[in-house]
């Protein structure tokens, strides 16, 4: 197997009861790409990222994570080597949790039943609450973070894992424009330092072009479209992606419109 | 006062029973409280009670009907709840009442005498068995064992079970082990606190816990000190004004409950929160 094809997905079809969220996807990425996936609501971006991490269950097609297919059973395996990023939830104010033991979570399936954390595993969850900007806070209760502190947080944890594979479900969606900037170059940063493999789901189409090498897209689970952000981020292919007329993304997003050129 | 009654063998037994209960019980219920779980807890103790009606009917060991009645609600809301199928609020209402309502068909349906069925209704812990006690023991220290053992697993699995699934652990088969201890404590209580008010002594102690402590290995440890410390208030009360058991205990940890709350060092960030909500309300306007 390829080695420097790190996500191989072929002709995947997922379904949750009726509804079918995948028809049919391929998509490689190659090591050390940062990948970008934008689409309307429903289109299957979230169902694409559990395929990789094994949380979704294919019905047809076949899957290819860090050179091994993705199958009943091993899924844990592979899950402690995919880092796994989501939107921001609630979590209650009084979770008798702090900081530093939520990043410890990110080696508990690395560690395996019955061991526990050793000295050598606490450094590691410093060191990545270090590179996250948290120390300060990391005896903290994890109920009382902003939301921005929260996502940095995730980010750790996910580091504390040392995945290969850094996957990002919409990790941005309801923080403020100075944290959503704050997390992207983040995220940024850490996909080059550690020589991570990325898939990236946002709405945030403005912040594409500088941090993702490769934007795709999806709609009705399918993708609809593939490339550098400079060829796909255009009112064109926003208008057929989210169904507007050419007209009112023009209006919306000037700067896109000129960009295309 | 006349000490001489804790050498009697029934008062002995009674006394175990409460610690034994009272930290299977409450050790429950700090799952019950961070996963959440309220209305499975509640249903699940009460189809143990109509379970153990059920029991009485047909002439099978209640403790043996009382298990699998709590394990089929279980089995048959947790999915449900799982796949978010289900409204919390309406389900805890149609369960509640369904089990109460099989309850007391049961309780009807018998031919014999009430008093043992009433016995499961609200316990009775000073005339418990020497053989209860040791089912007790038995399922308080697989409760606790099986807590320490796997606890990394257990604090990933109740701050966020997507997030405990996405870092490679079997945090669904987690979630179902903690509803069949939750099966096996209500059953094991049942005799000694009654089948309407297990769930409060389930729940109080983890409540209050949750109100002082922002360590999770604290929460557990002073869920079950509060757990023993209601069981053996409530015994005191329910020996020396002739009370039921099961109602004294249950009231003892509510008022431990209410006592945490007034005292919560927690209160103060719920006030600051609250104040930074209604900022937020004020700016967007």
């Amino acid at each position: 197997m390829n080695g420097n094809i790190p996500i191989e997905i072929e002709n995947a079809v997922v379904s949750y009861r009726e509804d079918v969220a995948l028809r049919g996807v391929s998509l490689k990425v190659g090591a050390g790409e940062f990948v970008g996936v934008i689409g309307p609501n429903g289109a299957g971006k979230t169902t694409l990222l559990t395929v990789v991490n094994g949380l979704g269950k294919l019905v047809s097609g076949r899957v290819m994570v860090l050179g091994k297919p993705v199958v009943d059973g091993g899924r844990h395996e592979l899950r402690r080597r995919v880092g796994y990023v989501a939107q921001i939830e609630n979590i209650d104010p009084r979770m008798p949790m702090s900081v530093r033991e939520v990043v410890m979570v990110g080696r508990y399936g690395l560690l395996g039943l019955f061991h526990r954390p050793g000295k050598h595993d606490w450094a590691i969850v410093d060191e990545t609450l270090e590179m996250v900007g948290m120390t300060h806070l990391a005896s903290r209760p994890i109920g009382h973070l902003s939301g921005g502190e929260q996502q940095r947080v995730s980010i750790a944890r996910c580091l504390a894992q040392e995945p290969k594979l850094f996957l990002l479900d919409e990790p941005t969606a309801s923080l403020d424009w100075k944290a959503q900037t704050e997390i992207l170059e983040l995220v940024k940063r850490i996909h080059n330092e550690r020589h991570l493999t990325t898939l990236f789901v946002t709405h945030d189409l403005d912040a594409l072009p500088h941090t993702c090498d490769r934007v795709v897209l999806m709609k009705d689970g399918l993708i609809i479209g593939d490339g550098t952000p400079d060829e796909l981020i255009s009112a064109e292919s926003l208008s057929r992606l989210y169904n507007l007329p050419l007209s009112v993304v023009e209006e919306r997003h000037p700067h896109i419109h000129m960009r295309k050129s | 006062m006349d000490l001489s009654i804790f050498g009697y063998q029934f008062m002995q037994n009674a006394m175990l029973a409460a610690f034994l209960g009272g930290i299977a019980c409450s050790t429950i219920g700090v799952f019950v409280v961070l996963l959440h779980m309220s209305f499975i807890g509640v249903a699940m103790s009460h189809a143990a009670f109509a379970g153990a009606l059920f029991g009485l009917l047909v002439g099978i060991n209640p403790l043996i009907t009382a298990f699998a009645f709590s394990l089929i609600a279980a089995l048959v809301i947790g999915p449900l709840a799982d796949r978010g199928e289900l409204n919390p609020e309406t389900s805890l209402g149609v369960i509640f009442s369904l089990m109460l309502g099989l309850a007391f068909l049961f309780m009807g349906l018998n031919p014999g005498t009430k008093s043992s069925a009433l016995e499961l209704l609200w316990g009775s812990i000073l005339t418990v068995t020497h053989s209860n006690v040791m089912l007790l023991a038995v399922v308080a220290i697989i409760v606790v064992g099986l807590v320490i053992a796997f606890f990394k697993e257990i604090q990933a699995t109740v701050f966020n079970r997507n997030i405990a699934l996405a870092v490679g652990l079997p945090s669904t088969a987690i979630f179902y082990g903690v509803l069949f201890l939750t099966g096996a404590t209500v059953t094991a209580s049942l005799r000694s606190i009654g089948g309407l008010l297990i769930f409060s002594l389930i729940l109080n102690p983890a409540a209050a816990a949750y109100q002082l402590t922002y360590n999770m290995k604290k929460m557990f440890l002073l869920a079950a000190i509060f757990g023993v410390l209601s069981g053996w208030t409530g015994l005191f009360f329910s020996y020396v004004f002739n009370l039921p058991s099961g109602a004294t205990i249950v009231v003892t940890s509510s008022v431990i409950f209410m006592l945490s709350a007034l005292f919560s060092p927690k209160r103060k960030v719920r006030k600051w929160l609250a104040k930074s909500v209604a900022n937020d309300s004020e700016t967007e306007k």
